[in-house]
């Protein structure tokens, strides 16, 4: 009964439209936007930043089907393909047919292009959820991606389709020719797309997107066809998708066959669900910690995928909520005034579980030189020490490393959950 | 003529050798109603393994420990991966499956790098068994359907007069009602799993020496395999076979017919656009039949899914 109340009473009373708590994170973000150029100012790191926003925006509209919802698709590359593809041809008709279109809108005629083959697909994929629906979803982007190979007319066959994003029309006296010209340009369609696709989740129809995923037949009793509502949720992710695959083009200027395939839709469900697929900045924080772990760790390493593929087994094994799901459940002991009892045991097990990733990775690298390193080069160096990976030493070392701070993760690993246990404690009232 | 009699065959081999995973694939997923979709991985381990084998002791003894060392590794995975997995729901396991089969290719790319291994047939199999007006029929691909024929009677005979097919045919539909009669429901689960992943890896140990045995030998029969149970109809054994023949010729006559899709047009009266070279249709004029080959499985998916969206012989919706 009270439940009741409290809910009419809420509804009655004139909330503000919109709130300071709500809209400080936007400012927040966009004024970080604003100077992190000025901050990283190497042409790599401007390299990175531009990925890493259209990775974002990808991720998002990913999540619109995964996490909003419930749809798994191992497909989606192909309408932020299908947008890029169609935005290389405009690329290439302003620069030879006299087509007159600013470069800075170029990216919404993308997301239109992968609106209209998202609508297309949507029509027939989106008749079922769950494991048809990704089933289907994988067929479709096969079919794409192996049909890019052959049609040479419009995909380019395997080199792919060109462009140069420098010969439309000015704009604000622009010609993008410089990376942080196009920075600032993919900056403004992240912060545009990602307000779109907030705001969208919030619209009475995205709410309804999260009632299908929860229970499809219970939202079918309540009146709303849980066919469309998927459909709308598809078509609006393949708009968002097709604006990225238009940032691509203009970053990038070239579209393969790369962009449509598997493995591409692959990564973007692993970025999303390493961010955690609950979560409206889940696929945000997935972006940037992937594209910044893709960047280092391949620098220094050749087996980083091997650490990706592990990191995301083991997330969906332990950690279902991802990274901001383990951000968010520290929420409730904050809340409770407890979070200080953490402090210790987490500092407890800091050191053994750096010092077990670590010793674990090098083992595999130790391994992976001895194996697979040319006959007789056997020095090898980890971590600016260098030594021989055929002798002995090393190995033992990292074997007893591992297995010692294996052993010390264990002993602590009760009194931690004990601290967890108590921080989440909820006093009963008396 | 003769030309169609070798296609017969070698699309048989192929649809076969396909079915060998199709059957495990289907098993997995009318028990637990997730797709595994490292099942292909499990093919390509069979293989890694088989080769291992063979380096010390010949092909035969790989034949028998491969299977057997990769539907442990399944059973091992059911049970303390996917177990713990399935109480997020199927979404996730889906999820865990995939992230399963990127983990598998990198953990095979570490331990035996990225190049083809040299598995080959064993030297008692290589011979031509037959030819068919010139064209060679190696022993080795006849051994290959005898395998895949003797896989798939035994399942059959298994699933249908055994004591132990009777309790898994009634688990995969009434899980807690056998249960509750006393049988170990999550042992059955293991068990399918296992030996659903161990067909898959004595698919990949017969084939191994005829496809190549190399890292991204799951990537390229992997989507096929999901392809064809989803036209089969998911759960269904038969379903899975017809398909799995289906697929296999329609890739085999694809790829030996070298017609051009221009003469097919022509033929039933379009006429040929002059400036053909800046046409937007200019492709479908060029193409072959053979370069389509590798699109029309994914086609026929589409179509059977547009048409009957239970699969040709699934009796339901999933």
């Amino acid at each position: 009964m009270s439940v009741v109340k409290k809910v009419s009473a809420e509804s009655n009373t004139t909330a503000p439209w919109i709130s300071a708590s709500q809209i400080t994170p936007w400012i927040l973000a966009i004024v970080f936007l604003l100077i992190l150029p000025l901050i990283f100012t190497s042409g790599s790191a401007l390299t990175i930043m531009n990925q890493m926003a259209i990775t974002i925006i990808f991720a998002l509209a990913y999540n619109m089907l995964l996490g909003q919802g419930g749809m798994l698709s191992f497909g989606h590359a192909v309408y932020m393909g299908i947008g890029g593809f169609f935005c290389v041809h405009l690329m290439n008709m302003i620069e030879y047919d006299n087509l007159w279109l600013p470069l800075p809108f170029l990216p919404l005629f993308g997301g239109l292009f992968g609106l209209i083959s998202a609508m297309f697909i949507g029509s027939f994929s989106t008749s079922r959820a769950g494991t048809v629906f990704a089933m289907i979803s994988l067929g479709v982007g096969e079919l794409i991606a192996a049909s890019s190979i052959i049609v040479v007319a419009f995909f380019g066959g395997e080199e792919g389709i060109g462009g140069d994003r420098t010969m439309g029309p000015s704009t604000f006296g622009l010609d993008f020719a410089s990376q942080i010209e196009v920075y600032y340009l993919t900056a403004t369609w992240l912060v545009i797309s990602a307000l779109a696709m907030f705001l969208f989740s919030r619209t009475p129809i995205g709410r309804i997107a999260n009632a299908v995923r929860d229970n499809e037949e219970r939202a079918e009793f309540l009146g709303y066809s849980q066919r469309n509502v998927r459909f709308i949720s598809f078509c609006a992710s393949g708009f968002f998708a097709g604006i990225a695959g238009g940032l691509f083009a203009i970053n990038y200027e070239i579209l393969t066959e790369e962009n449509l395939n598997l493995a591409t839709s692959g990564s973007i469900l692993l970025i999303t669900f390493l961010g955690g697929v609950g979560f409206f900045v889940g696929p945000i924080i997935g972006a940037i910690v992937f594209t910044l772990l893709q960047t280092v760790l391949s620098l220094y390493t050749e087996i980083w995928q091997l650490y990706l593929g592990t990191l995301f087994v083991l997330t969906v094994m332990f950690f279902p909520f991802g990274l901001t799901g383990l951000i968010a459940i520290h929420l409730q002991p904050y809340k409770l005034g407890k979070i200080s009892i953490l402090f210790r045991p987490y500092l407890h097990m800091v050191v053994p579980a750096v010092v077990c990733v670590l010793s674990l990775s090098s083992l595999l690298e130790i391994a992976f030189h001895a194996k697979h390193a040319a006959i007789g080069e056997e020095q090898m160096s980890l971590f600016g020490i260098g030594f021989n990976s055929h002798s002995f030493l090393p190995w033992m070392i990292v074997i007893v490393l591992s297995i010692g701070s294996g052993w010390m993760i264990r002993r602590i690993a009760p009194g931690l959950n004990e601290s967890w246990d108590e921080a989440n404690y909820v006093e009963p009232r008396v | 003529m003769e030309l169609f009699f070798v296609n017969i065959l070698d699309g048989l081999v192929t649809g076969l050798l396909l079915f060998m995973l199709c059957s495990g694939l289907t098993l997995i997923f009318s028990m637990m109603g997730v797709l595994n979709f490292a099942h292909a991985s499990f093919y390509m381990l069979g293989a890694y393994f088989a080769y291992k084998i063979s380096t010390y002791t010949g092909f035969w003894p790989g034949l028998v420990i491969a299977p057997v060392l990769v539907g442990i590794a399944g059973a091992l995975v059911e049970r303390y991966g996917l177990r713990r997995v399935h109480q997020y729901g199927h979404v996730p396991e889906l999820i865990f499956t995939f992230g399963l089969a990127l983990l598998i290719e990198e953990v095979v790319q570490f331990f035996f790098g990225k190049n083809q291994m040299a598995y080959d047939e064993p030297h008692i199999l290589d011979f031509t068994a037959f030819t068919i007006a010139g064209n060679a029929f190696p022993a080795y691909k006849v051994f290959m359907i005898f395998m895949a024929m003797a896989v798939f009677l035994v399942l059959l005979y298994i699933l249908t007069r055994t004591r132990v097919g009777m309790i898994i045919q009634a688990a995969l539909s009434y899980p807690n009602t056998v249960q509750n009669l006393g049988h170990n429901v999550p042992l059955v689960f293991m068990g399918v799993f296992g030996v659903g992943t161990a067909l898959a890896g004595l698919a990949g140990v017969i084939a191994g020496p005829v496809l190549g045995t190399f890292p991204g030998m799951a990537a390229v029969l992997g989507s096929i395999v999901f392809v064809t149970i989803v036209i089969g109809g998911l759960g269904s054994l038969w379903g899975a076979l017809v398909a799995s023949l289906l697929i296999g010729w329609l890739q085999t006559f694809a790829a030996s017919y070298n017609i051009v899709i221009g003469d097919v047009l022509m033929s039933i009266g379009f006429s040929k656009p002059v400036n053909i070279d800046d046409g937007a249709f200019r492709d479908l004029w060029t193409l072959t039949v053979s370069q389509i080959g590798p699109i029309l499985p994914f086609l026929l998916m589409v179509l059977v899914l547009a048409i009957r969206p239970q699969g040709l012989f699934g009796k339901r919706e999933t």
